[in-house]
């Protein structure tokens, strides 16, 4: 027993560092997100929060819920593949922010300009048809952003330039832009 | 009970360890949407994309993109026959506006979109100090917008040029390949808005996916094959001069 003698000082050391791993417990316990680690080397519920971002597109199956005689003579064209949302757009808008509460830490986060304030919500054609409203597209814009000759454009793809072909005549003149073919009874 | 000093120092760490257990929640599960069901990339279609910037577009307008900074833009390809390692590549504003006109000459044409390829083994997850940024378990290279310090190692390792600091937010931003959308059964906006089908959302665990025909019937080649990134953004037509 001699051998363990005074030991004493050792045990009080010992303590130290059980006290000290004690408390990093009870730190690590607090600072650590609850998913970390949930599904590897990150937080679980970061992607819960990515997926929460409000959709803009609706998608070519919701307008179609709605506009399906539209939709019957598009799919029976030459944009059969173009959804409707490539030539309309997301139609949605931006309805006022909502005051916002934050807590203590979301405080901290916008004074060190780690966060923005939430988007307002959005109002959605899809939603509400009345109130949201899409804006007739100007054909003049809309069909040159894709027809206008280029030697860039794969040769198979129609072309045409703008000027010759119609000399300022609006394009819905004579193409119907939902089945543009003049031959397949497209003309107004 | 009378514990002595010693027994109470061997304990008190064993309670701590079994408190924490105690308190372990047990993790949420979506209702709709399993993760472990999918394996997302995508297939883009270079003899089919025409520059006409809507992807671009879409992408700014679903993911509020701060102009100047691109999740996805367009790279329009300019290769002369003998020298393809000096291609003239231009991408004004992303293509977000379109391209100009370009007149016919002995040279060939094509356009590239590009996006974040969405690798299995991201060099831009392997970077990050503290988990902001990983793979999940449905193959999507996420950023955590709580957790990123904004120090931009990963923009650094992207061999593809597909992350930016976001401006406002200072934390790194890039294509979620709208995980907001393909988690509710949608495609991504680019290629709901792509009038050419140049670009399609894949799913590589769906069997059904007609992505699995494709591959079997034509060339496909990723970006940097050479990197062994595991790129999931699949190229059909792909030039060789492409960078």
């Amino acid at each position: 027993m001699s051998r363990f003698k005074d030991v004493g000082h050792l045990f009080r050391f010992a303590g130290l560092f059980v006290l000290a791993f004690l408390i990093f417990l009870v730190v690590r316990h607090f600072v650590v997100p609850r998913s970390f680690g949930q599904y590897g080397h990150y937080r679980g519920a970061a992607m819960g929060e990515v997926a929460a971002h409000p959709a803009k597109f609706a998608g070519h199956e919701t307008c179609e819920a709605c506009h399906s005689e539209v939709a019957e003579k598009k799919n029976k064209g030459k944009h059969a593949h173009v959804n409707c949302e490539a030539c309309h757009g997301a139609i949605y808008q931006r309805l006022p922010a909502p005051p916002v509460q934050q807590n203590l830490y979301e405080r901290f986060l916008a004074l060190v300009g780690k966060s923005l304030p939430p988007d307002p919500p959005l109002l959605r054609h899809a939603e509400d048809p009345t109130s949201v409203k899409p804006d007739l597209p100007d054909t003049a814009v809309l069909c040159a952003r894709c027809h206008t000759a280029s030697a860039a454009k794969p040769k198979g793809f129609p072309q045409v330039n703008p000027a010759d072909h119609s000399n300022g005549i609006p394009c819905q003149t004579c193409h119907q832009p939902h089945s543009p073919a003049i031959d397949a009874g497209g003309a107004k | 009970m009378n514990l002595s000093r010693r027994q109470m120092l061997v304990l008190l760490p064993a309670a701590a360890v079994a408190w924490k257990f105690v308190l372990a929640e047990t993790p949420e599960q979506s209702p709709n949407y399993k993760m472990t069901e999918h394996w997302w990339g995508m297939l883009i279609d270079i003899p089919k994309c025409i520059g006409c910037g809507n992807c671009v577009r879409a992408c700014a307008t679903e993911n509020d993109v701060p102009d100047g900074y691109f999740r996805t833009w367009v790279e329009r390809y300019h290769v002369s026959d003998e020298d393809m390692t000096q291609p003239e590549v231009i991408s004004p504003n992303g293509g977000k506006d379109g391209f100009p006109v370009a007149a016919e000459d002995d040279k060939k044409y094509f356009f590239v979109p590009k996006l974040c390829n969405h690798c299995a083994d991201s060099p831009c997850t392997q970077v990050c100090p503290v988990g902001a940024t990983f793979v999940a378990p449905d193959g999507v290279v996420l950023v955590d917008q709580k957790y990123c310090l904004g120090c931009a190692y990963c923009v650094q390792a992207c061999p593809y040029g597909c992350r930016y600091i976001h401006p406002q937010k200072e934390t790194a931003d890039k294509c979620t390949l709208c995980y907001h959308r393909i988690t509710q059964g949608l495609t991504t906006a680019c290629c709901e808005a792509c009038p050419t089908g140049a670009r399609q959302l894949v799913d590589l665990k769906n069997p059904k996916d007609p992505i699995h025909e494709f591959l079997k019937t034509h060339s496909v080649q990723v970006l940097k094959p050479q990197m062994a990134t595991g790129a999931k953004a699949f190229y059909n037509g792909l030039d060789g001069s492409v960078r």
